[in-house]
């Protein structure tokens, strides 16, 4: 791999986000508690835990999609949760998200998809826009797809095109929804590379959530795991730290295949 | 091995605190299968200290075998009796040992106790008021997405309007034209029977006219649109809502309402009015096809009849009737649409409550412009 991680991040980064004492709840019914994280400047974050345990609702609370019950999200200074609707708005358009399905617009071409943010949050000019997606497309190695539907490109391509699309407007902090699931290795390694690169060369933080355990030790720098018998975090950290010193048998357990830490069926949620 | 062959179970008292479970024969889900309880009347007869299985006699098994041996383990635990496997054949043991690796969840079956008919009719209430509630915030971000249209802040894309007039426009008239034709021949004849009795069939050129235009028209194109239109929306959004393309939108600081709902309602706003001139003047049609036909009227005086009793006020009443229908098409679509659950059947049942939603509403506000209609003296 030419890309090489950065072990080990100076203490004074400052923080991207910051989850404090967040509870997530349907109704009345509490899915995770006391969840207290941060995600530093330039950090691949990890989200991890078994299926079904929250992961991806963590990632909806992050974006706005869900508020949380109690706690707060703050990104930099500001705080989300609390935030009036412009604020958020504004916050908003410095993320880019790439959901699970992909969710591109289906009715529009990928140049359309990746150029509704442009002409919707920009001055340019249509044929500037349109120069602009292409470019965004080509950096995920789909040149010469800008006038393909959604419907009519593999499942591969789909996501790459929503990588795409969620980098139109440069952002800050970019979120991903198991970006490899359903992927063949080849193409999900493909993917770990762009993640990396997208971090190297623009500095973006990045938050993944997945449980695809060659991606989290190759791009991975921080992680939060989350455990569904407990309805809270266990650990947080380097991964790859974990992986080595964590003493918690359900965290061995998940980091090593079951290969450390024993009983299978006890520690699965 | 054959295939009537049916696994059997037979007991034997070994010595006496032994009870041997003698499996033989060929067990496939396919035959009948032998039933644990079996075992547990055996039990009931004899208290046997340890149980012992033995399938050595078996010709041929599947998860049958399995399914037995389960059950019948589960009733040896309940009356605490030692089980011994040693006579089973490896590969079975395995799978037994397997399915009893990881114990029953609990509280995992309690959630589908049945509520008692008190907790059901207080949840439903509950969930009315919700759905008021919710109804009401999309008519006020619906207000919202409207004023901002009209000044010229929304976001949507012009494609998405145009794209919305010609499905619920142009490709509507096929289906809109038939219907309305027949009302117009339905009316006809209606009115035939009765008229022709006094000498009157020239009225009938009245009784369509007037009915086509005053009220059958906009009704009969709002129901169809009801029903090709409406469904297409909740579908629609429904789907989109499933495949996370409206968090996109939401997640991108565009306002799916203003995005997606608003070029639907506008295009409804815009086509309704037309489709239903359009289906008075072929429901007319339809009147003047059977005058001339049935009645032998002559078609110049049947049009000057029908052209003598209409008014500007009948055309308007009729158009403003489907304008408003296409509002309430448009937000009852919409509505479902946004509400949808997170699978293709929830899809499925927002078109379906979409169609509902909209024909009622139709009809109660036809019912409500009558009353008006009425008091105003129109």
């Amino acid at each position: 791999m030419a890309i090489s991680v950065p072990q080990s991040q100076p203490s004074n980064v400052k923080a991207a986000i910051t989850v404090r004492n967040m509870t997530m709840a349907y109704g009345s019914f509490i899915l995770m508690r006391n969840l207290n994280f941060v995600v530093r400047r330039g950090d691949i974050f990890i989200i991890m835990g078994g299926s079904g345990c929250g992961k991806s609702t963590v990632l909806r609370h992050l974006i706005g999609l869900k508020e949380p019950a109690t706690g707060e999200i703050i990104y930099g200074d500001i705080n989300f949760t609390r935030a009036g609707p412009e604020v958020r708005e504004q916050l908003l358009r410095r993320f880019g998200i790439l959901y699970q399905s992909g969710a591109l617009w289906s009715s529009m071409t990928l140049a359309e998809n990746v150029g509704l943010p442009l002409g919707e949050f920009s001055n340019l000019k249509p044929a500037q826009i349109r120069e602009i997606a292409a470019l965004k497309l080509a950096l995920v190695g789909l040149k010469g797809f800008e006038d393909f539907y959604p419907n009519e490109i593999s499942g591969g391509m789909q996501k790459r095109a929503g990588i795409a699309r969620a980098m139109a407007l440069d952002p800050d902090i970019l979120f991903f929804d198991e970006p490899s699931a359903g992927l063949d290795p080849i193409s999900s390694r493909l993917l770990d590379n762009l993640i990396l690169e997208l971090r190297n060369s623009l500095g973006t933080t990045i938050v993944i959530v997945t449980h695809e355990l060659a991606s989290i030790f190759t791009i991975g720098n921080n992680c939060v795991f989350l455990d569904a018998e407990s309805r809270t975090q266990i650990a947080t950290g380097d991964p790859k730290e974990l992986r080595a010193h964590s003493q918690d048998p359900r965290i061995a357990t998940f980091l090593t295949r079951g290969e450390k830490g024993g009983d299978l069926t006890q520690s699965h949620g | 091995m054959r295939q009537d062959e049916q696994g059997e179970v037979s007991f034997e008292q070994a010595s006496d605190a032994t009870l041997v479970v003698r499996l033989s024969g060929s067990w496939c889900l396919r035959n009948d299968m032998p039933a644990a309880a079996l075992l547990a009347e055996q039990l009931k007869a004899v208290t046997p200290k340890r149980v012992l299985f033995d399938s050595s006699p078996i010709t041929n098994w599947d998860s049958s075998l399995i399914a037995f041996l389960t059950q019948s383990s589960e009733i040896c635990r309940a009356h605490g009796i030692k089980q011994d496997r040693g006579g089973l054949q490896d590969g079975l043991r395995h799978l037994v040992e397997l399915a009893e690796a990881v114990p029953e969840k609990t509280g995992a079956r309690s959630a589908s106790v049945r509520p008692s008919f008190l907790t059901r009719v207080g949840n439903a209430t509950i969930g009315y008021g919700h759905a008021v509630g919710e109804f009401l915030s999309f008519l006020g971000e619906l207000s919202v997405a409207l004023a901002r249209f009209l000044r010229g802040k929304a976001r949507y894309r012009r494609v998405d309007l145009l794209e919305a007039i010609q499905q619920c426009g142009a490709e509507a008239v096929g289906i809109v034209s038939l219907i309305a034709f027949l009302i117009g021949v339905i009316l006809a004849f209606m009115g035939a029977v009765q008229l022709s009795q006094f000498g009157a069939s020239i009225y009938v050129a009245d009784l369509v006219g007037i009915g086509m235009v005053r009220d059958m028209g906009a009704m009969m194109t709002a129901i169809i649109m009801s029903g090709r239109t409406g469904a297409a929306f909740a579908a629609k959004l429904g789907t989109m809502k499933v495949t996370q393309e409206t968090d996109a939108l939401t997640t991108m600081g565009i306002s799916p309402l203003e995005f997606l709902v608003l070029p639907r309602v506008l295009a409804l706003i815009i086509m309704m009015p037309l489709l239903c001139l359009f289906a008075d003047l072929i429901g007319i049609f339809g009147g003047l096809f059977v005058g001339v036909s049935m009645l032998g009227l002559a078609p110049g005086s049947y049009m000057r009849e029908t052209i003598s009793t209409l008014t500007l006020t009948n055309l308007f009443g009729g158009l403003l009737k489907a304008t408003t229908y296409g509002v309430l098409i448009a937000i009852a679509g919409c509505l479902r649409g946004f509400q949808c659950g997170n699978s293709s059947s929830a899809v499925g049942d927002a078109a379906t409550q979409a169609v509902v939603m909209s024909i009622v509403m139709v009809v109660v506000a036809c019912g409500l412009f009558a009353v008006v209609f009425n008091i105003l003296g129109i």
